[in-house]
């Protein structure tokens, strides 16, 4: 695409939107919000700058090895942070049950695993949707 | 039945989702379509928005979003007419 | 063909009777005693915070009391994309070959 005004707003309006979408997924467990929501936000921001700039562009910034590997690994992370309670002779994914410190509530390290499950997912989300933006966009041979 | 003003907004914002989603099977060209699909998802998020569910208004605004570029890619693959 | 559009017509409104109803029935929006408020959603309320340690009680139901739900959705999002990328790379490399 060859408009100016676009490429301009996209420019000044993307790290805006970065960022907006790690907030929602570290402050997860203590605003509105969550994983799932702020990994869509995180994987638009992509979506847009790959819309305006071209899809050549927009590989250059996420090459597909991060892409497989961050949705691969994603899904693995939950159920390791799940065996954390195997491993203190727990149930699957017990959180306070296995005496993790869940810490003040309100503070950004509260939660235990849930803000590390929370991250694993949002990541994996967002991999999700770039991911498929770019396998629709791709060129027809 | 005794309604509040929140209660008068929703009715409003169902209504747009009714003509919405019927506006959407009638239309021909699948583009205006998928345009009616962004309003119809902005309208559901206002609709949690207003049942006291941030949560879920959040979600549901950018998924929305995400599904409608989603399908704007796909018109764009295939035809754009309706048979 | 008349007679079957007015058959049609018979059945819908009948089922919308039956539908209107069926709401008409439903206890008011929100009210306390409403019966989906039992004992699971009183322990949520009551017991959430210090049973997880965390303000948003959305997200310490859906990350800790059904973790597993969450796990299989995430699985299943998983399993999505990657039908999505077999079925249109591998129509990519056929299309190649004509």
């Amino acid at each position: 695409m060859k408009d100016f005004i676009l490429k301009r707003v996209v420019v000044i309006i993307l790290p805006f939107l970065c960022v907006y979408g790690f907030y929602v997924i570290l402050h997860g467990h203590v605003s509105p919000g969550g994983s799932f929501a702020g990994g869509i936000i995180l994987g638009l921001s992509i979506i847009a700058y790959s819309t305006i700039f071209g899809i050549e562009k927009g590989k250059a910034k996420i090459p597909e090895k991060v892409l497989v590997w961050t949705e691969s690994y994603g899904t693995l992370w939950y159920g390791l942070m799940g065996m954390v309670g195997i491993v203190k002779g727990f149930p699957f994914l017990a959180n306070k049950l296995a005496g993790i410190d869940v810490g003040v509530p309100g503070a950004l390290s509260s939660g235990g695993l849930i803000s590390l499950i929370g991250i694993g997912v949002g990541i994996r989300v967002a991999s999700t949707m770039v991911t498929l933006f770019f396998t629709m966009m791709e060129e027809e041979p | 039945m005794n309604f509040i003003a929140a209660d008068y907004e929703i009715m409003v914002l169902l209504l747009i989702l009714v003509v919405a989603s019927l506006a959407m099977y009638f239309i021909k060209d699948l583009m205006h379509a998928v345009i009616v699909f962004g309003a119809y998802s902005l309208m559901m998020a206002l609709v949690w928005l207003l049942m006291n569910t941030p949560d879920l208004a959040i979600t549901e605004a950018a998924a929305g979003i995400c599904t409608t570029v989603l399908m704007m890619v796909v018109v764009f693959r295939t035809s754009r007419k309706e048979e | 063909m008349k007679i079957k559009n007015l058959l049609v017509l018979l059945v819908v409104l009948l089922a919308t009777y039956g539908i209107l109803i069926a709401v008409a029935e439903l206890p008011p929006y929100g009210m306390p005693d409403n019966p989906v408020h039992n004992q699971v959603s009183e322990r949520y309320i009551n017991d959430a915070l210090e049973e997880t340690g965390v303000l948003n009680m959305v997200t310490s139901i859906v990350l800790d009391y059904r973790a597993y739900d969450t796990m299989f959705e995430t699985i299943v999002l998983f399993t999505a994309a990657l039908a999505v990328v077999i079925t249109l790379k591998s129509w990519k490399k056929e299309g190649d070959g004509r």
